[in-house]
Formats: structure tokens, sequence, C-alpha cells
């Protein structure tokens, strides 16, 4: 019973019905996470734009704040984020919003092409917002700097991720980190593999509740924005995103490391 | 447009729902120092999943495809394990087996529980035990064949998957059944099997023609044929017996010839053979109950898939007619083809397996791929009116490279791509040749169609070199300090009635291989006879008893030397690396596990 309660608490994917539903109620908003030109042709009912792109552009918690106010968005609200993209946008939004303090977010079970392939609905209405206040109460824990990732990968039970394809993983990354691909992360239909076979793919990784996890990318946090909605939706408490991920550490000079003697499948003629 | 139907199903599981968990667990066991290197990978390769070149943390898992087969939804579930587990691609074998590479150890049971959902495995696919059955992928629409063999193939498969009997043999053990003597590869293996009936007392007796001993390896052997005839109710004890007779003689020490054809060579072939003889009347004699394979000869039901969209292909292509010629087979029933697709050297992206799958569920009337025995995959009962429809969907994937049938489709082994053993990247330089071939448009040449090239990264045969018409084995060489990637180039192999193996003529740098070979197509040029196509030609030449200007292998050597003189390296410095590779050549290699 605890592990059940313990489960709603980390409430990550939002399935169909229940955005269906919560949309019908009016208790719900709704972010849609992909290009402005996009949005305008149709999205899900009562869904608010905010292209990934325009968050990134400054993603510093004041103007956060003022953009979640805008969205009329405030402590209390309940918010799904979606893309389409498999996730990975809406995650980094996602996971931005409870970087300054908001606690009920979280993703749509899928993506946008495949809620239109079921046939559910959607229109290309922009619904009139008003705006609310939202307070800003960092949650630093959950989020991992160039600098904090260099001291904290050396400390026993810490864990360091990478999301990007394999081949890029062997080309080049972060000294110690395990190489666990995006596409491992979802099936064919959900943007997340059902609890139980993430909690296995991650067991037999060795990723376990004991262990503070880092996960990273290629840029902006997006991939492994997903990777840490895949570790939350297990329980597993202690999750950190790399959110300036590989491009940061590079640019930095920080070591890396390739996989040697490694001629993989050369597919360029592709 | 309307919807696709369902994929076919086999009619055989060949995948255990419990081992992927148990494969889990003793991974497990083993990165906590509680299951011995050793064991462990002993257990690996029986389930499968290769080591790495280099690279301890990561493993290769083969997949089988018994008699070649393989279903829209398995290739479907394999483009998905693919882009999750492995690097986005995956690579078709020589022996109808599919490869994902790059895959975290601790990944490879999620991959057998995927494949455990549509009833593969890999199960068996290394280590010492009975590899994947194989067939030939025009079993049952040869215009040859006497009757189709893959009903006895699948049988065969699951009468040794998982017996306790073919767990721990000397070495590896290798069955392959043919539809006729030209498509075959019988005698290059342990059990080779060519279908045959017999008219005996008015009627027909179906029954094998059964080669044994035979092999490519680092010493390459010729097959032996058994008897004249082979009834089907014998196939299974011959089997057995013949598996029995390596098991309990064959060489458990020597790594280097543990494989059968040494203990035929040794023992020499009639002794082999009385022994086999009378191991089979044993068998016969001692089956406590009625074993008997398992043979399901019900035909595949053939059923021309619904046109998806009447869209009618406004021009044919110059291009159509090319890929026609070079990739697609006629036949023994009337108004279809089977298309072989080109791959190069057996690669294949995630989305191409997707479209295979779905190009299968349109256009193959028995609704299900056949795998070949050069790195590639054929589409069989495909109607003849939706040819050109099929190019245009295979050009769209990417798919519609001209001349899988002919020599312009060089098989390539991993080479240093992935292979702990290989010296030479011949992975890589199968491609390139390929790209050579198709850029002349060799492929359209009718005197090269039957000939072929194979390269193997080191000398074992993977590639089987030995078989090949202009055949190529790795190694390195060296002008003063700085080496260079280096082949020994084979002359005149061939794997069909009149099988033998190449002769060694010359060795050639990696970066002059393709001047060679189109010198050596050159000097046939000058020197055929009119009804000469190249294979014959060189046939000749390899058996010295050519009466042109180039009677014998030494003739060819002559001319070919000066384009195979290394330059220095200040030069020409490209000459140092090898295909694939930027930096300069050396060689390093690591423990072999074919024999683990």
């Amino acid at each position: 019973m605890r592990r059940l309660s313990q489960e709603k608490i980390v409430k990550t994917t939002t399935d169909i019905e229940s955005l269906r539903s919560e949309i019908r109620d009016k208790s719900v908003r709704v972010i849609d996470v992909r290009r402005e030109e996009d949005y305008k042709k149709n999205h899900i009912p009562s869904a608010i734009n905010l292209p990934l792109a325009n968050l990134l552009s400054d993603d510093s918690p004041e103007r956060v704040v003022k953009l979640v106010n805008s969205m009329g968005i405030d402590d209390e609200t309940s918010v799904v984020v979606y893309d389409d993209t498999f996730g990975a946008l809406a995650s980094r939004v996602a996971w931005t919003l409870e970087f300054i303090g908001h606690t009920d977010v979280s993703l749509l079970e899928t993506t946008f092409s495949t809620w239109k392939s079921l046939g559910l609905e959607n229109d290309n209405k922009v619904p009139e917002i008003q705006s609310r206040e939202h307070s800003l109460k960092l949650k630093p824990e959950i989020l991992a700097t160039a600098g904090y990732l260099e001291s904290a990968k050396e400390k026993e039970g810490v864990i360091l991720v990478d999301n990007r394809e394999r081949l890029n993983f062997l080309e080049q990354h972060i000294p110690g980190a395990i190489s666990l691909p995006y596409r491992t992360l979802a099936t064919q239909d959900k943007i997340l593999r059902p609890k139980e076979d993430m909690r296995r793919l991650l067991d037999n990784r060795g990723i376990s509740r004991d262990s503070e996890i880092i996960t990273y990318c290629g840029s902006v946090g997006t991939l492994s924005g997903l990777a840490y909605y895949a570790l939350k939706s297990v329980g597993l408490p202690n999750a950190k995103l790399y959110v300036r991920s590989f491009k940061e550490w590079k640019s930095l000079s920080k070591p890396t490391e390739k996989q040697e003697d490694a001629n993989y499948w050369d597919l360029s003629a592709e | 447009m309307q919807s696709r139907p369902k994929s076919r199903k086999g009619k055989i599981n060949w995948a255990r729902s419990q081992e992927p968990d148990y494969f889990a667990n003793m991974v497990k066991l083993y990165r906590q120092g509680k299951y011995d290197a050793d064991s462990f990978r002993r257990f690996r390769l029986q389930h499968g999943a290769y080591g790495t070149r280099l690279a301890d943390d990561y493993a290769m898992v083969r997949v089988k495809f018994p008699a070649g087969e393989v279903y829209p939804h398995q290739l479907e579930k394999l483009s998905q394990l693919s882009e999750q587990f492995s690097i986005g691609s995956a690579h078709f074998s020589t022996r109808e087996n599919i490869q994902l590479h790059w895959v975290v150890l601790e990944d490879v049971s999620e991959i057998f529980r995927g494949l455990a959902e549509v009833g593969l495995t890999s199960r068996e696919a290394c280590g010492n035990s009975v590899r994947n059955v194989m067939c030939s992928p025009l079993s049952g629409v040869c215009p040859n064949e006497e009757f189709d063999s893959t009903p006895y193939a699948l049988a065969t498969a699951r009468f040794f998957l998982r017996n306790p009997m073919a767990q721990n043999l000397p070495r590896k053990f290798k069955f392959n059944f043919t539809c006729c003597e030209k498509h075959g590869m019988v005698r290059m293996v342990d059990v080779g099997l060519i279908p045959q009936i017999r008219q005996q007392d008015g009627s027909a007796q179906k029954g094998f023609k059964i080669f044994l001993g035979g092999g490519l390896g680092n010493r390459s052997f010729v097959g032996h044929q058994l008897e004249e005839f082979t009834p089907e109710e014998d196939l299974l004890y011959t089997s057995i017996a013949v598996v029995r007779i390596f098991d309990r003689l064959g060489d458990r020490k020597n790594l280097a010839r543990n494989r059968m054809r040494y203990l035929v060579n040794d023992m020499g072939w009639e002794k082999f053979q009385n022994l086999v003889l009378k191991e089979r009347a044993i068998v016969r004699a001692t089956q406590s109950v009625v074993t008997k394979l398992n043979v399901d000869d019900t035909p595949n039901k053939i059923l021309r898939p619904v046109k998806i969209s009447d869209e009618s292909i406004s021009s044919i292509s110059d291009g159509y007619f090319r890929w026609l010629k070079g990739n697609a087979f006629k036949q023994k029933q009337k108004d279809y083809y089977s298309v072989f697709i080109t791959l190069e050297a057996g690669d294949i992206t995630s989305n191409q397996l997707h479209m295979l799958s779905e190009l299968t569920q349109d256009f193959s009337s028995e609704g299900v791929a056949r795998c070949g025995f050069t790195q590639n995959i054929a589409l069989r009962y495909v109607h003849e009116d939706d040819l050109p429809r099929l190019y245009s969907e295979l050009l769209k994937s990417g798919l519609a490279k001209s001349g899988s049938l002919t020599m312009s489709a060089p098989i390539g082994c991993s080479g240093t791509t992935s292979c702990n053993l290989a010296l030479t990247n011949s992975h890589r330089l199968a491609k390139e040749i390929q790209r050579k071939f198709l850029e002349l448009r060799l492929d359209e040449d009718d005197d090269l169609r039957e000939s072929s090239i194979k390269i193997s990264g080191c000398p074992n045969s993977c590639g089987q070199h030995g078989i090949a018409t202009i055949g190529f084995f790795g190694g390195g060489a060296r002008l003063e300090k700085d080496m260079y990637p280096n082949y020994m180039m084979q002359l005149g192999g061939r794997s069909d009635g009149e099988t033998m193996l190449g002769i060694s003529s010359i060795r050639v740098p990696a970066k002059r291989v393709i001047s060679v070979i189109l010198k050596i197509i050159e000097l046939f040029k000058q020197n055929k006879k009119p009804e000469d196509d190249l294979k014959s030609w060189i046939h000749r030449v390899a058996n010295g008893i050519d009466d042109s200007e180039i009677k014998s292998i030494e003739d060819i050597k002559k001319v070919l030397t000066p384009l195979t003189t290394p330059p220095l390296k200040t030069e020409d410095s490209d000459f140092y690396s090898d295909y694939g590779s930027d930096t300069s050549y050396h060689t390093k290699t690591g423990k072999g596990e074919c024999a683990a």
C-alpha cells in the first residue's frame, strides 16, 4: 500500500483518458511545446503554446515565473505537457516548471501524432488566458551543473547516464558515464515504458533507489529530460538533470572519453 | 488506401519465455563475481551473445532465422530492438542470422524478451552447438529442385535446438539444406543436403544426397557424399549418428582443428563413412521410442496481397530494368518472381527493417521473407505485375540497389568493425567494391553474373573467401617499419557441383584490391573464348589448363605484380591506412570466441 501511495505522488505521465476528462472539467492547463506554426494548425483543445525555443531563449527562474504567470498557472494548477518529439521537449519544459517549484506537472503519455492517429479531438482555437501569480521556490536538488557533476561523479553511488544514441556515446562521452539511449526508454506508442518494464531495465543496469543519478544528453537537456522522467516514473527519488549537457561540458574543455578500438558499422552511404 | 493485412505468423515458436530472466540473472551473478568469467562466456555464447572486439561491456546478439524464414512482425520487432538497444542498424550474416552489435551486456536479456514476443531466439547461434540450420532461399521455387527441403530444414532445427545431445560439442556444427547443385553450399559445411527423388517399385521416394565433413576455415575441406541416396526416414538417424560421432571423437583440446572436417581428414573418408553407417544402424535400432523428425509439409498459402493503391507506375525507368535483371529470379511457379534485396555487406538500418516488414506483407504472396546465403534477403512469390511497384517502393527506402544476384554484391565479414580476430576492415572493402562495380555498371555485364567476390578479414573464412571466384583474406604487411593492410587473393573457388577451393595467387594491398579486380576483368575480356564467362575462364586458369596468353595463376601473377608494389609512406600515406580509418594501420587482435 505504501508503494502505491508513493507512486501516486510521483505522477509523471497522464494517460489519454484522464487528460480528456480533465479538459472537459477545465481542471488542467495543457501546454503544447511544438513550434508555433504547428500549434496554429491544430492542437489538443484548450492547450496553450510554449515552443521550447521560446523557453530556452532565457530560462532563468525569474523569466520562467513570468512565463508561467502569463500562462495562467499558479502553484495549485495541474499542468500537462505534450510534444511531438517522443516526449523529450515536453520533458524539458516540465522539468523547468518543477525547478521553479511547481509540483503538479506531468507529461502526456503519448505524442500529438499518436493522439491524432487515434482520432481524438483537436482544434486550432487559442484559449484566452487570465494571468496568475506563481511563487518561486527553487528546487536545486533536481539540477546538476558542470561543477557539481565533476565533483559528484567520482563518488560511490553516483551514476552518470548518457541518453544520446549509442553511436554518439561510443564516439565521445563524459568519463564514467553509462549509455542509456532515449529510445530504450519508450515503447512504440508511449513515451515511457510501462513501470514494470522500466524497473526491470534499470535494475539490470544496477540503477537503484540508493543511487544518485545524473542524466545528460547532447545540448539542452531534452533527451536527458525524458530520462529524468523515466527515473521518476518508477519512483527513484534522487535524480538530477545536467541541463546544459555535453555541449557545455565540451565548451568548458572538460575531459571526455571514447570507446577505443571501436570501428562500428559505417552507414554513411545512407 | 486499404489497411495492411496482419502479418502471418510462423508455425514454430523458437523461443522459451523463461530464458530472458535466466540470462539477466546470470549477468548479475557474473558482475558480482559469483560466476567465473570462463563459465559465463560459455553460457553467454550458448545463448547467442558474442563479446565485442576489445570491449568487454558490449555484446553482439546473433538472432537465428531457421531455414532463413523471417516473418513481417519479426522484422518489425528487430527494427525496434536495433533502435532501442543497438546502434540503429543491424547486420545480415552469411548463415541466415541477423546480428545486433554494440549491445550493453546488461540489456541482452531485454533483447531476448523482445525476440520471445515474436517467437525468435538467439539460443545456440554461437558456442559449441548446432548452429542455425540453413536452407536455400530458393527452396520451393527453384526450377532445378526435386522437392522443397524447407520443412526438413525447419524440422532438423527444431530437433536439435536445446537438445541435450548438442549442448557441448567439441566445436560448432552446421547443417545446410539446399534446393539443387547450382544454388548449394552443401560441400562446404559439416552436413550438406540436396533433396532428391528416387523411383522405386513404381513409386517416388523422397530423400537426400548428404555431404559430410566439408567446411571453410583456416584450413578448408570439401565434403564427401555419404551414399548414393539417403531416404527421408533415414535423415534424422543419419544426423544423430554424425553428431554423436563428432561428439565422441572430435578434438576437444586443439582449438585450431576441432571442427568435424579435421576429424574426417585425419581418419580418412572411408573409415569415417563406415563409422557413420554403423552408428546410424545403432541409432536406428536403439531408439527406445520412435524418434521422428516433425516435418510439417503443408504448403504455405499463396495469396497475392491486395493492391494497396492503384497508382500506376507512369514511367518505368531505365533503373528498373537494370534492377530487374540483377535482382529478380524467375520462379518455377508461373508469373512469380523471387526478388533479392541488395544490402551493403549485409548492413541494414532500423528504418529499412521496418520498410522491409511492410514490403513483405504488401508484396510476398507467401507472407514471409527468406534470408539468402550472401548477406541478403529475398521476397518470394512477388507477382510479375507487382514488380514495378515493388521497385518504386524499394527506391523510397534506399533498398533498390542493383546487382544482388551478380558479382557486384561482394560478401565481407564483419572484419575490424567488430571481430576480435580480424586484421583488416573486410566489411568496408566489400562496400567499396560494390560502389565501384555499380558505378561502372558491371552488374549488367552477363559475363560477370555468375562470378563472386568474397572477403574475410583474417585467414578464418567467415567471409567464405575460399569459394569465391575472386576471394581475399586479410593480414598485415610491412614496408620497412610502416604497416599496411594487405590481402591474400585466391582465384577459382566455387561451391556448386564442381566445388573447389580457390588457389592462392598473390598478396594485394587493401588500397589496390579494386584496381587488381578490374585488371583481372580486363585480362579476361582480352583472353576469353566466345562462350566463356569470367567464372569458366578463371576455372581453367586456376586449374592451369587455359590455352590463351594467361595459362595459369603464375601468368596472372606476373601481370598483377606491378600493381601490388607498395609506395613509400611519404609518397602515398593513404595507402597505409585501412578503409574506414584515417589513421595509420596497425594490427591488433583479441581472443577469438568461436571456440569458447
